[in-house]
């Protein structure tokens, strides 16, 4: 475990990229780095990242990275594994970042193979609900009411439970985490690291261009998340679940903030109902009876 | 010790792979090329085969594996047909642009509807514009042979273009032929380690396809063709010296037979470029002078050699396995394309025969040779496109 005075000062994404203003990926691109250094072969589908590091000849990443086709992260990094085994490399951690719709839709068909063959790699799904390099279309990950582009008047239906769909594999480490929360997200990447197979981390990353807020709060945006229990930080080790500070004080309902203090600082959700509202409150509290259960039984 | 065996293509496949020391092959089975990824998980699990083999999830996964593998510096391998070829459409062209030296066989596999298994070069050829080298195979021998030829060719640095070695379902697939197999000491020497000059490198940090504005995009895109122009003077120095080492040559990019005297000469692909060399024996003793040309190498096309043949004969009668539909058989499109601006071209009628798996002998050729010999009497091309045996 590692305090915030032991992160080291180096920095492999580079000045120069191209994110937007208050872009929650950029943060978590420093901390994928801060966590495991730069001995680490990234692998990028279509997504902003492949994106904010700018166009030949140039690139803010500092490590080496293979950019693929949107769907074949999983299919990609095996192949990458595989390389360096033959190569006898034992001293590089790969790793596949990709985004909500990466991993969700279009990539869910070679991550789940990936994972049944316990590729020994780390996948962060780094999850801005949304299409957002595409100009903000919905994705599976997308929250029931929450417009893009595709869902002009809110979307209608709910966002998969992703980390429990990764769970169902059996593979040995899977972990939420949020970059509004460095040293959880950095622990966690480091604790997968030491883990021989698949690791699976979601993190929840406030977008402002896609949620409509203003571009100073998306630190803001993700405690929110974590404070009223929309988003919750786990772990599934070997099928043990566990909740991590801060969301470990959070069963109790009385502890977490009301949902509509996360949900109307966003444009996107200008279009819940007071009835919406509720209805999400509730989904909250059913999801945090689970996690009670959870909390006390192997999971898978 | 070379050693002689007979087995089918597909087999044959399995043990040139293990010949060229290939490190990491991703496959996903379809008919009817699992005979290959059979062979290559008994040579694997009885240890015979050093190689990380990965069974993927599908054709996509398969080829961008391969793309992850072969980035990262190591020879790579897949093998596929039919429906999973296509699946990998988008896959094949991030593989050659990514300019990665991927091999792979591709059993030439009808596509469906309806569902049918018998061969068809359908699947290849509309592939052709994907950037990758494409061989096609006549015999076993050959198969084995080009595998070992492809990763020499594809791993020089003027080239690093994905090849694809194309052999038809059952003809060979599953055909028993005998084949040499050279001795390994021999094919490591004419086929050494891998050594790419760039990989996914940690102490030497790039980033392989990022974004690409208008300024360069076409510059990347002038250096393949290049490539393909370079490939086409490999071929045959590469399949010359193979010869050399082993005692067989297939042709460079073009397999001629009797060609030199020849009023009209047959152009066709794979198994029917060796039916076609018995119906021009049997021609000629009826006093035809046929000659054949079996176009191994169809990317690069060889546009030079065609308009060399094209030089000395009346007539190039083209049989296609396969057809570009609103237009010709892929072989009669491009033979024509070549011709264009060319003096004296040659009179050309092509053959659409065999697909779906419709047996092509070489009874049928010489049905088509005599056909097209009765329109070079008559100096006039009746139809542009026959389909041969239809039923109508």
């Amino acid at each position: 475990m590692v305090s915030i005075k032991e992160l080291s000062q180096e920095e492999y994404l580079l000045k120069g990229h191209i994110a937007c203003a208050g872009c929650g990926l950029a943060i978590s691109l420093r901390l994928l780095f801060k966590a495991l250094g730069n001995k680490v072969i990234l692998v990028v589908p279509a997504c902003c990242s492949s994106v904010i590091p700018g166009s030949y000849p140039f690139t803010s990443f500092a490590v080496p990275v293979q950019n693929m086709l949107f769907e074949a992260t999983g299919a990609t990094a095996s192949g990458v594994v595989a390389a360096l085994r033959q190569r006898d490399v034992k001293d590089v951690t790969v790793v596949g970042w990709a985004g909500d719709g990466g991993t969700f839709d279009i990539g869910i068909q070679a991550l789940s193979g990936a994972a049944e063959r316990e590729t020994d790699f780390i996948y962060v799904c780094y999850d801005n609900e949304a299409y957002g390099n595409t100009g903000v279309q919905r994705s599976g990950a997308t929250p029931y009411g929450a417009w893009t582009t595709t869902t002009p008047t809110g979307k209608k239906e709910r966002k998969k439970n992703m980390p429990f769909i990764m769970a169902a594999h059996r593979i040995p480490y899977v972990a939420t985490a949020c970059p509004s929360y460095p040293i959880d997200f950095i622990n966690k990447l480091k604790k997968a690291k030491e883990i021989k197979g698949t690791k699976f981390i979601h993190l929840l990353v406030p977008c402002s261009t896609g949620w409509r807020y203003d571009t100073s709060k998306t630190v803001e945006m993700g405690r929110l998340a974590v404070q009223t229990g929309i988003w919750t930080l786990f772990e599934i080790e070997y099928s043990t679940f566990k909740l991590n500070p801060p969301s470990d004080r959070l069963i109790d309902k009385a502890k977490r903030k009301p949902v509509k203090e996360y949900l109307t600082l966003q444009g996107r959700f200008r279009n819940l109902t007071e009835g919406d509202i509720e209805k999400i409150q509730r989904w909250v509290d059913e999801d945090w009876e689970r996690y009670r259960e959870l909390a006390s039984r192997p999971c898978v | 010790m070379s050693q002689t065996v007979i087995d089918t293509a597909n087999h044959i496949v399995a043990y040139a792979a293990k010949a060229a020391r290939v490190q990491v092959i991703a496959a996903y089975p379809i008919t009817p090329q699992t005979s290959i990824v059979e062979r290559i998980a008994e040579l694997v699990e009885s240890g015979e085969f050093d190689t990380e083999y990965i069974r993927v999830e599908s054709e996509h996964s398969a080829m961008s594996t391969c793309i992850g593998a072969a980035a990262a510096g190591v020879r790579t391998f897949t093998a596929t047909a039919a429906h999973g070829l296509v699946l990998m459409h988008e896959a094949l062209h991030w593989a050659s642009g990514s300019r990665l030296p991927i091999v792979m066989p591709v059993v030439n596999r009808t596509l469906g509807p309806g569902w049918n298994i018998w061969a068809d070069l359908t699947d290849s050829m509309s592939q052709r514009d994907t950037g990758w080298i494409q061989f096609y195979c006549a015999d076993n021998q050959e198969v084995f042979d080009t595998i070992i030829q492809a990763y020499k060719l594809c791993e020089n640095e003027q080239i690093l273009l994905p090849v694809m070695i194309c052999l038809e379902a059952f003809i060979l697939s599953h055909t028993y032929m005998p084949v040499e197999i050279p001795d390994q000491k021999k094919i490591d020497g004419f086929l050494p380690p891998y050594k790419p000059k760039w990989f996914l490198d940690v102490d030497n940090p790039l980033t392989h396809g990022n974004i690409v504005s208008p300024k360069w995009y076409m510059e990347f895109r002038y250096m393949i063709q290049e490539a393909m122009e370079t490939a086409k003077q490999l071929i045959p120095e590469i399949d010359k010296e193979f010869g050399e080492c082993f005692g067989f040559e297939h042709g460079g990019l073009i397999e001629k037979y009797k060609c030199e005297d020849a009023d009209l000469i047959l152009l066709a692909m794979g198994t029917i470029g060796s039916e076609a060399k018995i119906a021009v024996d049997n021609l000629r003793k009826e006093g035809l002078r046929v000659g054949s040309a079996r176009i191994r190498v169809f990317r690069p096309f060889p546009k030079e050699e065609i308009r060399k043949l094209a030089e000395n004969t009346q007539m190039f009668a083209i049989i296609d396995r396969g057809i570009s539909f609103g237009m010709d058989g892929f072989l009669a499109e491009e033979t024509k394309a070549s011709l264009y601006n060319q003096k004296d071209q040659p009179l050309i009628a092509g053959f659409i025969a065999g697909l779906g798996g419709r047996d092509v002998t070489f009874k049928t050729v010489e049905k088509i040779a005599k056909k097209s010999s009765e329109w070079m009497r008559t100096d006039r091309v009746e139809k542009e496109a026959v389909w041969v045996d239809l039923r109508e």
